[in-house]
């Protein structure tokens, strides 16, 4: 019997925890609907097993340095998130800024940069890791993507034919999940300044209008 | 406080010295021998079915196992079906090896445990054996649940709350039970495991329903529920993976080598620390991460300090053992669970070394965390719980272990394997964490120079899973109760030393 209260200084733990996360003034990032069954997408399909959605201060490790973020995050950085996707191992990269323009998983001014990471690069790189970085170890997500008989204009959104070899007459485009996920994979920018972080990149003009 | 044993050589037949407390009244062995029947009687029935149904569920995570190794080698092995995405098996196997393979072969272990040492008969099996099964169908519907798309994300926590609150109804059945036997217990002194019992069985309860409760109010959101789900982990590992195993092992080992246990109050100095740190080492998985960093902090503190449970547990077991090492090739009751002792040593260890901020930052994000995580589950937690049920199983069927090579080859099996798969996963973490460290790496580079270890863990898988279908089986002959007549236990060969 003297083992519960015990127990309780460890239960507590979290509980007096869950005050510090109040709303907080930040910039508006509030998601839209679109953006949150993406959510629901990146939970459902495990993206977390591999992933984490965290950038460390440099001090703790090279997260900034490999691209991944300009800042470390803070717990205001999630309060819109139902569940946090921290994640605990990175068989792949970070992905907490990975909708930032700046961004990067290569070295700096590394040829195998993409021009750019829009959504026609997130498809093809969901539909086919390989056919972007040759020796990813990423699985392949086929079905989230649905063959189709072409109507007319091939669809905006399809997968390119030079890639992505299929019978004539036919396009290989994203099923509705691949477009709320890659919505959501878009919206993941922390970068914008917050005031419990010192930001390495001196942001002068953001500061005054995130308050 | 002396622990007597019967006879290593002669498992059916009890002695006449109850074990663990020299208070108890003296009663003649051949009603001790009675009592002894009628308590394994009682018990026969559910813990039976809880090896039975964990041992099913070992074979399912194998099997899961084996396909998240492939994967991580062949990437697209498999990818065409939802089910089998990577992002979803990995959970199934995680919460089928813990909840399914360690949790229920640990309550049967403990149910058996707590009836022995209380001196107690189960009066109502059937509950338990309802218990089991409700805590199986919620398992089962979790785990397909997750492998329907239908994971909460939250690591630890990946399991819709429906089915983590079935599992939690049938541990009620369970652990009541465990009370309920140490309220009714004959003797006034509880034996040391029957602590680590009690304590399993309260603190499981308790971080199972805290965890659940608060992940399911909507107001706790952002990082919170990465925080609960963190420390709701590592007190599972402590509180409840480690408290069972403890008391199996220091059952066991005092019983077969027939010495009462090397010192009473290093015991004692053990379980009270291991209860008092269990909940604070909750964060270490947080470390560097956003969160508040007193919480990391005093997690990393707490966690030094488990050296002291670790090095008490270790030298009393170890001082217990001296002078008896030759029944590590005798016994495999012993063999198991001195393994698993000795994997615990190492694990504390190197969980107390790799928790430092200098060694976590690049071993974090890391299979290093699953290595650990491994080591303590399989290495220590399984090993000892395959030991005790090398020794339980011929009690409650009343026939020996049908051939001593099997069980030889399951240790081949489980113990190299298993080393492998854990030593795999480590130096994976070192090489991986090496190459992150160089931010001019490409990441392409950090995964492949760990793909030697990824492929020398699929070799060790095999290995496991063979050992685990050898056991499988040789437990199956047990149930059908084809073995060696009951007298004599099964022992390896002395002069067989492998």
């Amino acid at each position: 019997m003297v083992l519960v209260p015990q127990s309780q200084i460890g239960g507590l733990q979290p509980q007096v925890d869950r005050d510090k996360d109040e709303p907080a003034k930040i910039l508006d990032v509030y998601p839209t609907d679109r953006v949150k069954y993406g959510a629901k997408v990146y939970a459902s399909e495990g993206c977390i097993v591999c992933h984490s959605q965290q950038v460390r201060d440099v001090q703790n490790g090279e997260d900034q340095p490999r691209g991944w973020g300009e800042r470390r995050t803070v717990a205001r950085d999630y309060i819109y998130d139902q569940f946090a996707f921290l994640g605990s191992s990175r068989l792949g990269p970070d992905l907490a800024n990975v909708g930032s323009k700046t961004w990067r998983n290569e070295p700096e001014g590394d040829r195998r940069s993409p021009a750019k990471r829009d959504a026609a690069w997130h498809y093809l790189h969901l539909y086919k890791p390989t056919a972007i970085i040759t020796e990813s170890n990423m699985p392949p997500y086929p079905y989230l993507f649905e063959k189709r008989k072409i109507g007319g204009q091939r669809s905006a959104n399809a997968l390119p034919e030079d890639q992505v070899k299929v019978e004539d007459g036919f396009e290989i485009v994203p099923k509705i999940e691949a477009q709320e996920l890659v919505a959501y994979l878009m919206s993941l920018d922390r970068s914008h300044p917050l005031k419990e972080v010192k930001s390495e990149a001196p942001t002068p003009a953001a500061v005054p209008a995130a308050k | 406080m002396t622990a007597v044993a019967e006879n290593p050589t002669q498992t059916s037949a009890p002695s006449d010295a109850p074990i663990g407390s020299a208070t108890g009244t003296r009663v003649s062995g051949a009603q001790l021998a009675i009592e002894r029947a009628r308590i394994d009687k009682s018990t026969s029935t559910p813990v039976l079915w809880f090896f039975a149904t964990a041992i099913t569920w070992l074979f399912g995570a194998t099997v899961f196992g084996l396909i998240a190794a492939l994967k991580q080698y062949f990437p697209s092995f498999l990818s065409a079906c939802p089910l089998t995405t990577y992002g979803r098996i990995v959970p199934a196997y995680n919460l089928a090896f813990t909840y399914g393979w360690c949790s229920l072969a640990g309550m049967g272990v403990g149910i058996w445990l707590m009836a022995r040492l209380c001196k107690v008969p189960i009066k109502a099996p059937g509950l338990l054996i309802f218990g089991a099964i409700v805590w199986n169908v919620g398992l089962t519907i979790g785990i397909w649940q997750i492998l329907l798309g239908q994971s909460t994300g939250v690591e630890g926590l990946e399991m819709p709350h429906g089915a983590r609150w079935i599992m939690f109804a049938g541990f009620l059945f369970i652990g009541l039970w465990g009370a309920a036997l140490f309220r009714a217990r004959k003797e006034g002194m509880a034996f040391i495991s029957v602590w680590y019992l009690l304590g399993a069985f309260f603190w499981f309860p308790w971080v199972f329903a805290i965890a659940n409760a608060l992940t399911s109010l909507s107001e706790v959101r952002g990082v919170m529920p990465v925080v609960i789900a963190s420390w709701f982990s590592q007190s599972l590992n402590i509180w409840w993976f480690t408290a069972l195993g403890l008391a199996a092992a220091y059952y066991l080992i005092p019983k077969v080598v027939n010495r009462p246990i090397h010192s009473y109050n290093l015991a004692s100095i053990g379980f009270w620390s291991l209860a008092f740190l269990g909940g604070l080492t909750g964060m270490l998985r947080l470390s560097g991460g956003p969160v508040p960093a007193w919480l990391v902090t005093l997690s990393i503190a707490a966690n030094i300090m488990m050296i002291v449970p670790i090095a008490t547990v270790t030298a009393n077991l170890a001082l217990t053992m001296k002078g008896s090492t030759q029944m590590v090739y005798q016994s495999p009751t012993i063999r198991f669970t001195f393994f698993g002792v000795i994997m615990f040593a190492i694990g504390g260890v190197l969980s107390i070394i790799s928790s430092l901020r200098s060694f976590d930052k690049w071993l974090h994000f890391t299979p290093w965390l699953d290595g650990q995580q491994f080591l303590l589950q399989y290495g220590f937690f399984s090993m000892v719980i395959f030991g005790a049920i090398y020794y339980i199983t011929p009690r409650l069927v009343g026939c020996e272990w049908l051939s001593s090579t099997l069980i030889k080859f399951h240790f081949w099996g489980a113990a190299y394997g298993g080393t492998m798969v854990i030593i795999m996963l480590l130096f994976t973490g070192i090489s991986m964490g090496g190459r992150m460290a160089d931010p001019e790496s490409l990441f392409s580079q950090v995964i492949g120079s760990s793909l030697e270890y990824l492929a020398g863990r699929i070799i060790a898988t095999f290995l496991m899973t063979l050992g685990h279908a050898i056991f499988a089986c040789h437990f199956l002959l047990m149930l059908l109760r084809i073995g060696q007549p009951g007298g004599n236990a099964t022992v390896f060969e002395t002069h067989d030393e492998h």
